[in-house]
């Protein structure tokens, strides 16, 4: 989560508001700040950190592990128009990679903004697809892996 | 630093029943069972409110529907004071 911080500038510029969730309390949660977080990074955590209290909510989006009593790993992209656009879910040993969902957010936003398809690994200013009869069966010919 | 806020004093509701039918807005009850997972990629989001801390603020109730407009992630992890 601090890493996902420390690209918190990069976030915001996106128009990307991040809500963090765990069953913690929010007085575990403001305790873990003062005592950690500000620690790991200057002015700690900058945006809400949410409370679950019984996994309640990680329930409803597949996330709660009733047997340890926590909600998993589970990053979930919501677009404007309130849609759920990508999840990612990940036993807790693993730990995320924010620069991957730095470039799916922008791979979405594109897709939102131009009708555009983004093909495998797409990255801004790369190649993008337009779908249609005309690109059946020729992809191989704009676009290569 | 001023002083911290709680505006944290009524129960928030948990997952919140979308629009459409009589109980919407209600909270989702999870004791009547066939909850497993209600979210799925491409379709609406499940709305939820619950109580945050917020930095330089204090404690609020946050409603995920609050932020419609935007772009939002959710990132969920298993517990404070650990590796994340």
């Amino acid at each position: 989560m601090a890493a996902v911080a420390s690209l918190y500038d990069e976030f915001k510029a996106l128009n990307v508001e991040i809500l963090a969730i765990s069953t913690d309390s929010r007085f575990v949660h403001k305790t873990w700040q003062e005592m950690e977080l500000t620690k790991m990074l200057d002015g700690g955590v900058p945006f809400p950190i949410l409370s679950d209290p019984g996994g309640k909510i990680g329930t409803v989006y597949g996330v709660y592990d009733e047997d340890a009593g926590v909600d998993i790993r589970g990053r979930f992209i919501i677009d404007p128009d309130f849609n759920i656009r990508a999840m990612e879910v990940l036993t807790p040993e693993v730990g995320r990679n924010p620069k991957e969902l730095l470039r799916q957010i922008k791979a979405f936003q594109h897709v939102v903004k131009t009708g555009e398809v983004t093909p495998s690994g797409w990255e801004p200013g790369g190649k993008t697809l337009t779908p249609g009869p005309d690109l059946v069966g020729k992809v191989w010919e704009v676009w290569k892996p | 630093m001023g002083r911290l806020k709680d505006d944290c004093v009524a129960p928030t509701k948990g997952p919140i029943i979308p629009e459409g039918g009589d109980r919407a807005g209600e909270a989702i009850d999870l004791k009547k069972g066939g909850v497993d997972m209600l979210v799925r990629v491409g379709k609406e989001a499940v709305d939820f409110e619950t109580s945050a801390y917020i930095e330089g603020y204090g404690f609020k109730p946050v409603k995920l529907s609050d932020y419609k407009g935007k772009w939002i992630v959710i990132c969920f992890y298993p517990g404070d004071f650990t590796f994340v």
